[in-house]
């Protein structure tokens, strides 16, 4: 039967949906690792009990404040109702302290951040387009992007209104946005180019010829510089009071850390980890092949788990600029395209998403969380695409898996399998995989196996203890790089065939 | 979607929930020189391995029975047994005799977790599914969000991966005896039930109606003909399970005389703790522990027991349907933790079980038992420091299944049954009793919330230390009798009539 269960029309299943979720996180919030607590809590600390030109100077801490002032400043509020609850958390020299006050107080501010990102996303919701049709409401779109949202672990809990001010073409208050997300997290940094060209082209140039391309005749520049004051001002705000005390190059070095590696201590699975591990193939081939001497080679500390400088053995080592070169190429043509033909939302969240994916695929020492930033827009885009949905499913079923090893303990490993299989059971409902992709994923269990299962049960356990991590990252990396290539395909082909707006 | 994926959906977020709370405290962490239930479940594994069968029972040098001597039949004594093996393979130590007492680690922890997970996974959750997909009611997704609801029943998910024990197991087979009952195959039903029985010597409490049902059916077929034939065949099955359970014991008859006593000790009093029935809630008012001997508090409450069991079996035997199997099972279980002696709080899980199979016929009702059967293991769950899972998994439960059962818009009171209280109250003015029922179920559930906010927040005044458990029991007990007069009321109404079925689809 075609008709739904009493009950689950209207609105009532989103609220449904969301009451279980945050139940869900609720329950698993003891789980959570402390770190994070502990990385908030120290920064609740320095920017309450320390001066504001200390607070990027301090490092009692390992968790120094590595945002942007504007998250500074935040913290600095929170720390004001931080006090009533407990007065010894702000104390910085009080390393992972967790009082049950704290721990409370942590816990509440999750939930009423949590309560705004799924304000946020009930809005993007009714935003997205529904069909025409008989449908019940579990495979409207609206639910099901409900549901992938909600249920995507909920980091980018900072991502709220952006997706809405973009749907509903509403430019100044998204640029305000914007900019108050860039100096909240630079993480956005990867996107700000996608976006700047977008409103310059969409905001700036208030008419288009008939086929869609540059009017350059319609050139306002007041509205050039309405954005311009937005942002400046927003920066200013922000980054005044550093730039006034002559301490910018202090910040800006805690914000972008070149001086360690071009990979974590983990790799995040992008180019880099493909390119180390063709780096590290080809010395040990050159070894046996007597090519190399074995002394030559520096020592092997890429898998040592430390994050530092080194240098690559055979091929040529990497520095920032050539990342920074590669980045900017490669974002180029999604640039280019949107500048060319600007295709209203949908087609800004495919060049949003593209310069993100490139960024994580090229970017200098990237962190693997940052790869869903990227699979955040894709969702949007699947729900209404079945191609898009195929490459969501993959992108992101390997995202979420790379993230796996950050999990370090394994009371935790059920409830993600769990939870992905969730996903990937709710997501996948009609195939949308080709045979290849499909050999892959399963292949990705296979891996999963040999890193839990197998592998600590074998004698390389000893000599080789990074092994699983060099494995799932490289296994990753070939499914986003594959991601990457087929997203750029598909903007590359709508490009072709210019089609209405 | 289709109804497979959606099971699936259910089964996972059911095992996502169950692993949750399994990550919490569980009883007597870090509490020597005692430690709690987890603890005894340990030992029972080192005690299982690492002695001959003879001994188990027995108090012996290597055996001290004081220390958590194995109280429960056979059947768990060969699952501990299994869960030791593999515990061997893994890390020796847990399972050292003597040494390991005591023993305390998070890989420890994770091992005991993923045993009752197994044990769920392979037992109790089929035979949810199944039971949910093949004997209720309704449309597709009517059946999809009963199961749903049916596997987020907190209670047991709170005592069997929280506070820790193998409620699943036992529950689990009598639901498939329940289940083969339910199509029909009797022979295989009381198979899975004696295993049940053979694995928590609880199970009793069901007992009562499976005889009933299975023997009134026998008679229903004819004494001499179909109906003997089928009698024997039962007969049989359940001499040779016990049998087969029972082997080891078997060859020498004082060990099997050893193992009775060990799983029914009399030597206890009326009742121990705060726990919501008959006799703790009058000792409020009566000190009855007090005035009576311990043999007359035996006879007592065996009368009151059996005779608050009488009618629903009666009714049983003469109509043996499964409508009325389903109901004698919450009868008979309501009326053996209300009046039956030494009567432990995590018994209201032999009665949550039959109310969760009544989730799609009368669900406001249903609904309101299983949420106040986890209230009423409240002081137990605050003990083992399980108060976060607690209020996650009961708002989950209110919320969720009100909302997919719609329980609060179908109790018009034809749907709740509530004609025969009509008739008894036929000397008050034309009440609208669907209107008073919900407003008891709203004051119950506020009430409820009251007290657990209360019972945590505050403290109690120095001369009453047990206020809040006297609370928290005497309201759960209010609350259980009014549902086991309105089952019984609604046993003897009669069967639902076709009308409203087709009504509900």
């Amino acid at each position: 039967t075609v008709m739904a269960a009493p009950g689950l029309d209207g609105c009532s299943w989103f609220a449904a949906l969301s009451l279980g979720v945050s139940l869900l996180k609720c329950l698993f919030m003891d789980a959570y690792h402390s770190t994070d607590f502990e990385v908030h809590r120290n920064w609740l600390a320095v920017t309450h009990s320390l001066p504001v030109s200390r607070w990027y100077h301090e490092n009692t801490s390992e968790w120094t404040l590595d945002y942007p002032p504007l998250f500074a400043w935040f913290e600095f509020g929170l720390s004001h109702v931080a006090q009533h609850f407990d007065r010894n958390m702000l104390v910085v020299e009080n390393l992972n302290y967790a009082s049950p006050a704290t721990v409370l107080f942590q816990r509440l501010s999750v939930v009423f951040t949590d309560l705004v990102f799924i304000f946020a996303v009930r809005e993007c919701c009714r935003c997205v387009q529904e069909q025409k049709g008989p449908r019940d409401v579990l495979s409207r779109p609206s639910f099901v992007l409900a549901v992938l949202l909600l249920w995507n672990f909920g980091l980018l809990i900072v991502d709220h209104g952006f997706p809405v001010c973009v749907e509903q073409s509403r430019h100044l208050q998204g640029a305000l946005l914007f900019a108050i997300l860039l100096n909240l997290k630079h993480i956005y940094l990867y996107v700000a180019p996608a976006y700047g060209i977008y409103l310059l082209r969409s905001y700036c140039f208030t008419q288009d010829h008939k086929d869609g391309s540059v009017n350059w005749r319609s050139f306002s520049p007041l509205r050039l510089l309405a954005l311009g004051a937005i942002v400046v001002s927003v920066c200013a705000l922000s980054f005044g009071p550093f730039i006034a005390m002559g301490q910018l190059p202090q910040v800006l070095s805690r914000l972008f850390p070149f001086k360690r590696g071009l990979c974590h201590a983990y790799w995040a699975p992008n180019i880099w980890a493909l390119y180390n591990m063709l780096d590290k193939v080809l010395a040990v081939l050159g070894v046996r092949l007597k090519l190399l001497e074995e002394a030559e080679l520096p020592r092997a500390s890429m898998t040592g788990g430390l994050v530092q400088e080194f240098q690559h053995s055979v091929l040529p080592s990497v520095s920032p600029s050539v990342t920074l070169v590669c980045t900017l190429l490669s974002i180029l043509p999604a640039v280019a395209s949107i500048w060319r033909r600007p295709r209203g939302a949908r087609g800004f969240l495919r060049c949003l998403l593209l310069c993100a994916l490139a960024s994580f695929m090229f970017g200098w020492h990237v962190h693997e969380k940052a790869v869903l930033i990227a699979i955040l827009p894709l969702s949007i885009l699947a729900v209404e695409s079945r191609e898009d949905a195929g490459i969501f499913l993959v992108l992101t079923t390997t995202g979420h898996y790379s993230l796996f090893p950050l999990i370090f303990t394994p009371a935790e490993l059920p409830i993600k399998v769990v939870l992905m299989l969730l996903f990937v059971i709710f997501s996948g409902q009609g195939s949308l995989l080709r045979p290849l992709e499909s050999v892959y994923l399963a292949g990705l269990v296979a891996v999963a196996i040999a890193c839990e299962i197998v592998f600590p049960l074998s004698p390389w356990q000893q000599r080789l203890p990074f092994l699983p991590l060099l494995a799932t990252s490289v296994y990753c990396s070939v499914g986003v790089s594959y991601s990457f290539l087929r997203l750029y395909a598909s903007l590359l082909r709508q490009d072709e065939k210019p089609k209405q707006l | 979607m289709q109804t497979w994926s959606l099971v699936s959906i259910c089964v996972l977020l059911g095992v996502v929930v169950r692993w949750g709370v399994s990550l919490n405290s569980y009883s007597g962490a870090g509490k020597p020189p005692m430690f709690g239930d987890y603890e005894a479940q340990r030992h029972w594994q080192e005690v299982t391995y690492n002695l001959p069968v003879q001994e188990w029972y027995f108090n012996t040098t290597e055996n001290d029975l004081n220390y958590w001597g194995l109280d429960y039949p056979p059947l768990t004594a060969y699952h501990s047994l299994i869960c030791a093996y593999v515990a061997k393979m893994i890390n020796p130590e847990w399972v050292e005799l003597h040494r390991s007492r005591g023993y305390e680690s998070p890989a420890h922890k994770l091992f005991m977790r993923a045993t009752v997970l197994v044990a769920d996974l392979l037992i109790y959750i089929p035979a949810v599914v199944l039971y949910c997909l093949y004997l209720t009611d309704g449309s597709s997704k009517k059946k999809v969000s009963t199961l749903f609801c049916f596997l987020l029943y907190p209670g047991l998910i709170l005592i069997d991966y929280g506070h820790f024990q193998y409620n699943g197991v036992s529950l689990g087979f009598a639901l498939w005896g329940v289940l083969a009952l339910g199509l029909g195959w009797d022979a295989l039903g009381s198979m899975a039930f004696c295993l049940a029985l053979n694995y928590k010597q609880m199970e009793l409490y069901h007992a009562l109606p499976f005889f009933c049902y299975l023997l009134g059916k026998c008679i229903k077929l004819g004494p001499m003909g179909r109906g003997f034939f089928l009698l024997v065949r039962i007969a049989s099955t359940v001499l040779v399970t016990f049998a087969l359970c029972w082997l080891p014991f078997l060859s020498d008859p004082s060990e099997a005389l050893q193992v009775v006593r060990r799983i029914f000790p009399v030597a206890r009093g009326l009742f121990e703790d705060k726990v919501a029935n008959t006799w703790c809630s009058l000792n409020i008012l009566i000190k009855i522990r007090s005035i009576l001997s311990s043999d007359s508090q035996i006879y007592l409450s065996t009368a009151c027991t059996l005779l608050a069991v009488l009618p629903s079996s009666v009714k049983l035997l003469t109509k043996p349907t499964f409508w009325q199997f389903k109901l004698a099972l919450a009868n008979s279980a309501l009326a053996f933790f209300l009046f039956s002696y030494q009567v432990h709080e995590k018994s209201i899980l032999l009665a949550a079980l039959p109310v969760c199979l009544l989730l799609n016929d009368l669900p406001l009702v249903a609904i309101w038992f299983l949420l106040t059967s986890t209230f009423s293991m409240l002081p137990l769950l605050l003990k083992d420091g399980l108060l976060v899972p607690y209020v996650v998994t009961s708002l989950a439960f209110l919320f969720f299944s009100l909302y997919l059962l719609s329980a609060l818009e179908h109790c018009s009171e034809e749907e709740l049954r509530l004609g025969a209280y009509h008739k008894m109250l036929f000397f008050l003015p034309k009440l609208d009793l669907a209107c008073i029922t919900r407003w008891k179920f709203y004051i119950g559930v506020a009430a409820m919330a009251g007290l657990s906010a209360v019972s945590v927040a505050l403290v109690p005044p120095p001369h009453l230390p047990d206020l809040f458990p006297v609370l928290v029991s005497t309201t759960a007990f209010l609350q259980f009798l009014g549902t086991f007069l309105y089952f019984n009321i609604v046993q003897f109404s009669g069967p639902p009539s076709r009308k409203t079925q087709k009504k509900n689809n």
